[in-house]
């Protein structure tokens, strides 16, 4: 056995010794690895992503017939699908990233997780790219076939600012799955019980199938604090400018500040939450542990 | 290659407490334990004898409560990137992993953990899945594996980064005496290829320990019994005779005996309350000498039990666990399945 005969190190030692470059290195390359799964599943498993599309379209639908009924202006139908594109982030990011750090340690992922040389941060973050991916493909089938299907002109004029404020948007939101996900390892069951409840009004205050200034102070709560909210209300008003249904909310560029402030705390607060775990775990001896 | 001077493993009144309630557990009661570069431990013991805990710690997953427990040096409560970088682990029953990935896919996938290059990563996969076995099963799903499969890529797993200490724990649980037998090959294979390689291996299989281990040490309640080679521990019980006993209709089990004159320890290879389907036990004899197996024999007769066969026999690990524990291994209800007598056969 050949391969058993070379050793990948001179010493312990030497295996020991890492350059913060290399230790940087392989951060990045586990929040890749750690992604392919996921990236697997979906070429593997398509029934789920069938779903995953019919389900935001349906709802997006029905509210374009309610809208068409109340003869509400044209852009709201926009509104409308746009919104219901990005719910394909929203339940990946509630659905399925504020669920994984539980079920890896339910599968004894975690634990092993630990013993590597990586940071934990980066295995959230490959959980987070490999969901963002997967549900790129399905915002992307529901915004086109919803723009086809229902007649939506968009007047862009600021592409640049457009694309950042969707890619801030998914970097908050997922910023705010990885929160989610050290919560609920944290508190366990009393989390998921939480965000159960918090689903409805969440979605709601989102403004998803609405323009959420509507909701006058209640929107700017929304704006100040949800990315989802934030960042929807900054594409309605690039991708449909001039609108009224936005007047009152704070210009774009503004919004996009509010959007990297945001990833900024929700990242932050990930780590600090994944390092109060490993050491609560290492003192405790629990939370890592399977099936407790 | 010239192996480094600092132990591979070292603890220092290292003891553990697991706060529980309704009252603390005390799950290691210092372990004063060194392990040189290149040597191949075991750790023997029961249920609970804190094994899983040492290797917790040593592994960087669970903080000592007091004292220190150092990897080539490096302190497990502070250094644990540097021993992260140079160990790795693997435990029986291990079901890590995603279900959907093919045995490369996942095998790639924690290579990437371990800083390995994108194609470097794919290479050494490859070659791992040889080595340790798997080609056929290669693009097979993880979660069709078989146990004894399953565990074979756990090693390969393992093996990724090639680590200077390897911890084992119960690396053979569960899988049957062929899937048992060929993940100990490998682990010698691995072990032998090179010098400077450091194996910890737990096991309550006493036959596992004296098979592989140059060096055991028998835990009991989170305390170092004994430690030595096989044959020295063996020969603490050397002075005593060893018998062993098939004995059929034992019904007050071998705590009747216990009491006799010259009966150092009486034990059954099952648990006593349970007897095997057709009634024949083996029995487990320590004696003062040869002379006090005619008060057995009598003893026995005046039980009702009936004697099949009788030898005497060379001491082995099981006998040391008795005499220093005063039971058997499986005699405290929460025992094993036997499969150690498996093992022996
Ligand atoms: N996370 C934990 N919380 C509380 N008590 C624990 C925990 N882990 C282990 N213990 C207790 O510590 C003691 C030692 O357990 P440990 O798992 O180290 O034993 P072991 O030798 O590995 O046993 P086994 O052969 O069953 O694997 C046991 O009494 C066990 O109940
Ligand atoms: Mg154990």
């Amino acid at each position: 056995m050949t391969i058993f005969a070379r050793p990948r190190t001179a010493s312990p030692m030497e295996a020991a010794r890492w350059s913060p470059r290399r230790q940087l290195a392989t951060n990045l390359r586990s929040v890749f690895g750690r992604a392919y799964p996921r990236l697997i599943g979906l070429a593997r498993e398509p029934s789920w992503t069938f779903f995953e599309v019919l389900l935001p379209f349906l709802t997006t639908s029905a509210f374009v017939f309610v809208y068409r009924a109340l003869d509400a202006p044209a852009e709201y139908i926009g509104f409308v699908v746009l919104g219901g594109a990005m719910t394909a982030f929203w339940i990946n990011v509630v659905w399925m990233m504020g669920a994984q750090l539980w079920w890896e340690k339910d599968a004894g992922n975690l634990e092993l997780y630990f013993t590597t040389p990586i940071d934990l941060m980066s295995v959230l973050l490959g959980m987070a790219l490999g969901g963002l991916v997967a549900s790129c493909l399905r915002a992307g089938v529901v915004l086109l076939v919803g723009t086809v299907v229902y007649g939506v002109s968009f007047g862009v004029d600021q592409w640049v600012l457009l694309l950042a404020v969707f890619v801030l948007t998914l970097t908050a939101l997922y910023g705010f799955g990885m929160v989610l996900a050290s919560l609920f390892l944290l508190w366990g069951r009393e989390a998921f019980h939480l965000a159960q409840l918090l689903q409805e009004p969440v979605y709601f205050l989102s403004g998803l199938n609405f323009p959420v200034a509507r909701l006058g102070m209640l929107g700017a709560l929304a704006i100040s604090t949800l990315p989802l909210a934030v960042g929807l209300d900054a594409m309605r008003q690039l991708a449909f400018p001039g609108g009224v249904a936005t007047y009152g909310t704070p210009s774009p560029e503004i919004e996009a500040a509010l959007l990297v402030a945001m990833t900024c705390f929700f990242l932050l607060a990930a780590r600090f939450m994944l390092r109060t775990i490993e050491r609560m775990a290492r003192h405790e001896g629990r939370l890592t542990t399977r099936g407790d | 290659m010239s192996l480094p001077s600092v132990p591979a493993i070292e603890t220092r009144g290292l003891r553990r407490v697991y706060k529980t309630k309704p009252k603390p557990i005390v799950a290691l009661d210092g372990i004063d334990l060194e392990v040189a570069p290149g040597e191949f431990f075991g750790l023997l013991g029961p249920n609970g004898a804190g094994k899983t805990t040492l290797i917790k710690i040593l592994t960087t997953l669970l903080l000592p409560t007091t004292g220190t427990a150092r990897v080539f040096g490096f302190d497990v409560a502070r250094e644990t990137r540097q021993i992260r970088r140079l160990m790795n682990i693997v435990a029986g029953g291990e079901q890590s992993g995603y279900g959907l990935l093919q045995v490369r896919e996942q095998l790639w996938m924690f290579s990437q953990f371990y800083g390995l290059g994108t194609r470097e990563g794919w290479q050494r996969v490859d070659e791992l899945i040889e080595a340790v076995g798997l080609d056929e099963q290669r693009n097979q799903k993880v979660s069709s594996l078989s146990t004894g499969q399953r565990q074979k890529m756990n090693f390969a797993r393992g093996l990724l980064n090639d680590p200077w200490v390897f911890f084992l724990d119960e690396p053979t649980l569960g899988l049957d005496v062929s899937a048992a037998r060929s993940v100990r090959e490998l682990v010698r294979t691995w072990k032998d290829a090179l010098p400077g390689r450091t194996i910890l291996l737990t096991t309550h299989y006493m036959a596992e320990a004296e098979e592989l281990c140059e060096r055991i040490a028998i835990v009991d309640h989170g305390r170092i019994l004994a430690i030595g080679t096989p044959d020295e521990l063996k020969h603490r019980v050397q002075s005593e005779s060893i018998f062993r006993l098939e004995v059929d209709r034992l019904e007050r089990g071998a705590g009747a005996l216990a009491g006799l004159p010259g009966v150092v320890s009486a034990s059954t290879a099952t648990d006593g309350t349970t007897p095997a389907p057709d009634g024949v036990q083996t029995l487990n004899l320590i004696l003062d000498n040869d002379t006090a197996l005619g008060g057995v024999v009598t003893a026995l007769g005046s039980m009702g039990a009936q004697i099949v066969a009788l030898r005497k026999s060379e001491p082995s690990l099981e006998d040391v666990f008795v005499e220093l524990v005063g039971r058997g291994f499986d005699e405290d209800g929460a025992g094993s399945n036997g499969h150690h007598e498996a093992v022996a056969r």
